[in-house]
């Protein structure tokens, strides 16, 4: 039984509700969420690496660009509460950068630029529900939103779709990332509002 | 690594206003009473719920502003087209009540100890975590050199102005007031830029920690600043505010 808070209206539920998970408000702009500095990796530098397969796998830039790519519209939720719907990307999904793998993994940790990680079970980057993204609303992907590229898997929070993604590594074991060994949720369902460690 | 105070569920606990201070004509600090509290860190948030009589729900998030073991609270600034925000500044007194749960938050706390010198730099109400490690510090009689640089719009919008007025040894405060300045003003009076950072900020030779929190330009302005002066982007830890209306 919740307290009702004297006074309090607020606005009543905005959007469809089967898009606004529990605790979510919708909001028109992208905040961003980072724990440091934002990184400026040149693209000449760039590389796309994945680990822990039979062999490891790396893309450049210009290799990266060419593989076939994906429009995506999906809703995105942060765990910071706001919700924001119809976000439009472009990039290319994880099932098409693992078609080049050999492997029987059942989890991965996504390394980034400034050394940021979080781990995700496999099932939930593959089959569709993935994407290693390079423009947003048909712009190349700023930094600030985590350019040159960064992973989307906008069925989880946010969190999950780690900005400057650098490199997958596939594992046998779950181990938390870096929000995940910082008092956030290791899986991050946002319709389950795992928000925090033990939701 | 493993920061959160709590490893089971956190769970929304029912907590009472005691008291409610207006630091700014924006923004207002809550004090609040909560059985069950488990205590925090300093630099550490807690979501917010609030319930209509409707039974309509809202939640956000607001930093803390106490040190951890005084009585709890949090500083709120009103947001032009809030929701939560305009409640908690406008209307909420003393005696009503509202569910928070928390601590949140394991990387953007400092306990106030250290020999390297801590830069702490706020944009705004990005100020209110970093004063609860600047409370931290000083209730543990901490000798941490420790510098805030601080920005605000003018000087009416300083939260805490008295407080940070007389600071405790080896805390320096900086302001710089963006918008308006008093008659008398000898701060700086500019968007911080990288020649204010030389200025204020240690040397990197120093390897000092350091803390930002305010609006995503400010925190990205002071931090590639600070990297361009040298210092480890691992040495910086950023809290970014955007829409917490």
């Amino acid at each position: 039984m919740s307290i009702i808070s004297r006074g309090f209206r607020g606005r009543g539920h905005e959007g469809p509700p089967d898009r606004v998970p529990p605790g979510q408000y919708l909001t028109d702009d992208f905040p961003v969420l980072s724990a440091g500095p934002t990184p400026h990796a040149p693209l000449d530098d760039w590389t796309f690496t994945i680990t822990g397969g039979a062999e490891p796998v790396s893309w450049t830039w210009d290799e990266f660009r060419e593989l076939p790519s994906e429009e995506i519209t999906k809703d995105i939720h942060c765990v910071t509460k706001w919700s924001k719907l119809d976000t439009v990307w472009a990039g290319v999904s994880v099932d098409t950068l693992l078609e080049t793998v050999e492997h029987d993994a059942s989890f991965v940790m996504a390394f980034c630029d400034g050394g940021y990680t979080t781990n995700l079970p496999l099932e939930d980057v593959t089959d569709g529900k993935a994407w290693v993204a390079y423009t947003y609303e048909g712009e190349p992907l700023d930094p600030e939103h985590g350019g040159p590229a960064r992973l989307l898997v906008p069925h989880l929070y946010f969190w999950k779709s780690a900005k400057w993604v650098r490199r997958l590594d596939l594992r046998d074991e779950d181990e938390p990332g870096f929000w995940e060994s910082n008092g956030y949720h290791l899986r991050g369902d946002p319709w389950l509002e795992q928000r925090y460690w033990g939701d | 690594m493993a920061g959160a105070a709590l490893l089971g569920r956190l769970t929304w606990l029912a907590t009472e206003v005691v008291d409610a201070v207006q630091e700014t004509p924006r923004v207002r600090t809550l004090v609040l009473e909560t059985r069950g509290w488990a205590g925090h860190r300093a630099g550490q948030h807690v979501d917010v719920r609030l319930t209509a009589e409707d039974g309509y729900q809202a939640e956000r998030s607001y930093s803390i502003a106490s040190a951890p073991g005084r009585p709890l609270a949090i500083t709120v600034e009103e947001l032009e087209d809030g929701e939560v925000s305009p409640y908690l500044v406008g209307e909420v007194r003393a005696g009503d009540r509202f569910e928070i749960r928390g601590p949140i938050g394991g990387y953007f706390v400092w306990d106030g100890t250290g020999d390297a010198p801590v830069l702490l730099v706020a944009g705004g109400s990005g100020v209110v975590p970093l004063m609860s490690m600047i409370r931290q510090r000083a209730a543990i009689g901490s000798r941490t050199p420790t510098r805030l640089l601080y920005s605000s719009r003018s000087w009416d919008d300083v939260v805490y102005r008295a407080e940070l007025g007389q600071p405790a040894e080896g805390l320096e405060v900086f302001h710089t007031l963006t918008r308006s300045q008093p008659p008398d003003w000898t701060g700086y009076s500019r968007r911080i830029d990288d020649e204010m950072l030389g200025e204020v900020a240690w040397p990197a030779s120093e390897e000092p920690q350091v803390f930002i929190c305010g609006s995503t330009r400010f925190v990205d302005a002071a931090a590639d600043g600070l990297v361009a002066m040298g210092y480890p982007p691992q040495s910086i830890r950023t809290e970014r505010f955007g829409a917490t209306g």
